[in-house]
């Protein structure tokens, strides 16, 4: 069995003191010690992330991954998955590129359902590009593409996942980190696409450590019916990612749907699959 | 009768196309060779549509601007194409519709009465066809039978009575006795020779003239071995196909111009990643929308240089359906070999036209890659003297795969350090040098014509075909590069070495090929440049060849 420490790299870890990331970064090891010990094959694994800090987090584990691009997370762990859907795929994003650059492709993967997991370093602002507004910055926020103030409402993935067909919705806290393996492993062992918003502070660009303290709670504390969209809904609009009193954290909505790659692979392994006969294709063109 | 070229038009929804494959499948199995040209305008209804049959004894590659017959669903089909006509040509036509001298027959009245859809008269028109060409029945019937998949009955019963209506027959056509050879698109010669060098999934989002290829892959997934993915965009295909390709499945993507210029950001992934993919990009008329369904190979100087970045590519043009099978089949076996991005580059003349194919499927086999020994510990970037690194794939129990668009050690970490950064572009760049020693064992240029000749055709792609039927009447030479990234410049100075003349022919406004080549010291001394949306047919070709030579 594999240890936390063995999924560590060699990799020199360049996130700055405080970071929201390592919080996120020790939860997802831990997770993936724990799911080995209950049977998942960390050869049959495959991380991914896209650009910007969160997306260091695959050169900071010892699994196979796939470094992507800017907003393009989704499409390669749905073709991962598709190739071989023996494989579990579990994909980090920004809220950059998650919300902003690539929104397109998270819109259609809650479409599809396609069986993958998603999870978003969401700290609301550009870290690596030194301090822009993001799609769920709050309104006004000063950051250095907008000094007078972002002139946008900020977006609400929770309510958007819900709304493009999502079948696992969850908000966590990285300032909560057993909240937080609790959700990843979860969303691990669901069938279907499983996206968390992970809230986490940027010590030095948006530092909204306290803001969050003071007001998250946790959905199981309030009897939320997680099978209730309605409810989901509900909840999902409690707070909108600018001012507000009370924050839920927790499994906002599941379901079990068919998922994409059931349904579009019926069976078939990609990987696995032997040319057909085209000889008697083309007589068919006679 | 040596050849034979029959214009078929009419209105869009008035099964033009289909008529004209009927036609193209019937004079298929009497033994003729086929070049089929479709004609039509982007919509649904209305407008004009028009195929143009021909067929011949030989092989040809080819349509030509005249034709014998004209079969007229609607007047425009007269007005627009009378001009076309042979001395002896003839019009059959829908007298109650149309106005014109020839073959009158009252398809509608015909149909009507038989109690058939507005949609028979294409029907009516084959079968007064069948006679006018002096065809027998049964042969008809049987390619009927065997083509039209509702209501095949009355479709006979329609096609007879129209047959029977026709009181004298104004063409001979025999039987050849040569063998029948299948009908094949370029579209569908791509997908086959991918499917050939083990394509397991097929990505692409709807673009004309690179849908059918989606098409025709989705309606025969299962005989093929192939998954077929429609996915969001031409941004989400490409990168759902690195994904794939990671995973350790053959991938193939198809587009247009306009959706390529989304795929570039993943072109470049693929590049630094070492993601085998391949692309097909089929050209239409740009610049943007430009005119979608018809042809322009107006994408060569993009494709060439798509991409941010310093990366090797491998660009192959087919010019007819066989070429395009081999090509493709190629295209994804070196995308393999070498893990590189690989273009098989057409255009709507050759993606969406017909021909007989002669290909033998069985040159096309899918080629193993490198793969990892399951020696030591697997490093996916692994620094080789050839520049190729080992493939091993998730789920591999001895390895860990890390695939990465940062620049990055032999591990696939991400890296800053300035010697390894020289390092992994050498490493990347070697592999351009190890693809060019392997080309050298294939065909990388075709000649055509008489090879003595001194005066050379010099095109690439679907004007091929044109330009060997004009150099076989004028006695000159034609030379076709097969690849055109990166350029096989030993083999074109060898077979360009002598020619007084080199004439660049090209479906574009700059001649983007004899750019392409000056940049390696090739001179061109005429070119023959078409940019209005439309082929070179070998007559009009043939008329510009004489004025550049006179």
């Amino acid at each position: 069995m594999t240890t936390v420490k063995e999924l560590g790299t060699y990799a020199q870890n360049t996130w700055c003191p405080g970071c929201g990331n390592f919080s996120i970064l020790n939860s997802i090891r831990k997770v993936l010690v724990d799911l080995e010990e209950e049977g998942l094959d960390l050869n049959k694994l495959v991380l991914a992330s896209g650009i910007g800090c969160h997306a260091k987090i695959v050169d900071y584990i010892k699994v196979n991954s796939f470094y992507s691009i800017h907003g393009r997370v989704p499409p390669p762990i749905t073709g991962i998955k598709l190739a071989n859907p023996d494989l579990t795929v579990i994909g980090h994003a920004g809220d950059g590129d998650a919300y902003g650059e690539g929104i397109e492709h998270l819109i259609f993967s809650a479409k599809r359902n396609i069986d993958v997991t998603f999870i978003v370093h969401n700290n609301q602002v550009y870290g690596l590009t030194t301090g822009q507004f993001t799609p769920t910055s709050p309104a006004g926020f000063k950051g250095r593409s907008t000094p007078g103030g972002s002139p946008e409402e900020p977006l609400n993935p929770i309510d958007l996942m819900l709304s493009a067909g999502a079948t696992f919705v969850a908000r966590g806290f990285s300032g909560k980190p057993k909240h937080l393996q609790f959700l990843m492993k979860a969303a691990v062992k669901h069938q279907g696409f499983a996206f968390i918003d992970v809230l986490q502070p940027c010590f030095t660009f948006y530092n909204t450590y306290d803001f969050y303290n003071k007001r998250v709670y946790d959905l199981t504390d309030e009897a939320h019916d997680a099978s209730d969209r309605k409810a989901a809904l509900v909840r999902a609009c409690e707070w909108s990612y600018g001012e507000g009193e009370r924050i839920p954290i927790g499994i906002f909505y599941q379901v079990r749907r068919s998922t994409y790659d059931e349904k579009l692979l019926a069976g078939r392994i990609p990987i696995y699959l032997k040319p057909g006969n085209i000889k008697s294709v083309l007589e068919k063109h006679t | 009768m040596e050849e034979l070229s029959i214009l078929i038009g009419g209105k869009a929804g008035d099964g033009i196309r289909q008529a004209g494959q009927t036609l193209a499948r019937l004079l298929n199995r009497m033994g003729y060779r086929i070049f089929f040209y479709d004609d039509y305008p982007s919509l649904i209804r209305g407008g004009h549509n028009f195929s143009i049959i021909r067929a011949s004894k030989k092989k040809i590659l080819a349509h030509k601007e005249k034709v014998d017959l004209i079969v007229a669903l609607n007047q425009d089909a007269v007005e627009k194409h009378r001009h076309r006509l042979n001395s002896g040509g003839v019009i059959l036509y829908d007298s109650k519709k149309v106005e014109a001298q020839g073959v009158g027959i009252d398809f509608m009245g015909l149909v009507k009465e038989l109690e058939g859809a507005p949609i028979m008269r294409n029907t009516a028109a084959l079968g007064a066809l069948a006679k006018v060409l002096n065809i027998d029945w049964p042969l008809l019937e049987r390619v009927i039978t065997d083509t039209i998949e509702k209501e095949v009955d009355l479709n006979l019963k329609i096609a007879h009575s129209a047959y029977n209506q026709v009181e004298k027959t104004c063409f001979s056509v025999p039987n050849l006795s040569q063998k029948m050879l299948p009908l094949v698109s370029g579209n569908e010669a791509i997908a086959l020779g991918a499917v050939q060098a083990g394509l397991n999934m097929y990505i692409a989002y709807p673009m004309t003239p690179a849908s059918a290829i989606l098409h025709y892959l989705a309606e025969h997934e299962d005989d093929l071995g192939v998954v077929t993915i429609h996915p969001e965009s031409e941004i989400g295909v490409a990168l759902m196909a690195l994904g794939a390709a990671y995973a350790g499945a053959k991938a193939m993507v198809g587009t247009s111009g306009g959706g390529f210029a989304l795929m570039t950001e993943a072109l470049s992934l693929s590049g630094q990643g070492e993601f085998p993919i391949v692309f097909v990009v089929s050209q239409r008329p740009g610049p943007s929308t430009g005119v979608p369904t018809y042809t322009m190979q107006g994408d060569l100087s993009f494709v060439i240089h798509s991409g941010h970045g310093e990366f090797a590519k491998l660009v192959l043009a087919p010019g007819d359906a066989e070429e395009a099978f081999y090509l493709t089949g190629l295209a994804m076996n070196l995308a393999w070999k070498f893990q590189i991005p690989c273009f098989v580059l057409s255009d709507k003349h050759l993606s969406e036209s017909i021909f007989s194919f002669d290909a033998d499927p069985d040159k096309v086999k899918p080629e193993d890659p490198l793969l990892w020994d399951g020696k030591g510990e697997y490093k996916r970037y692994l620094d080789t003297l050839n520049g190729i690194s080992p493939l091993a794939f998730p789920g591999n129990p001895a390895a860990v795969v890390k695939a990465t668009s940062y620049e990055h050690d032999e591990y696939g970490i991400t890296t800053e350090e300035s010697e390894q950064i020289a390092r992994m572009q050498k490493k990347r760049l070697r592999k351009k040098k190890t693809m060019e020693d392997e080309l050298a064992r294939y065909e990388q240029v075709k000649v055509y014509g008489d090879p003595e000749s001194k005066t050379v055709l010099l095109c690439w792609g679907s004007t091929k075909g044109a330009c060997i039927e004009v150099a076989e009447e004028l006695g000159l030479k034609v030379v076709q590069p097969l690849v055109l990234e990166p350029l096989p410049i030993t083999p074109l100075r060898e077979v360009l070495s002598d020619a007084d003349k080199i004439i660049d022919v090209e479906v574009n406004a700059t001649g983007q090929l004899a750019k392409h080549l000056s940049g390696h010291g090739i001179c061109i001394d005429d070119m023959i440049l078409r940019f209005d949306a439309r082929p070179f047919t070998v007559d009009v070709l043939l008329e510009k060849v004489k004025e550049v030579l006179s």
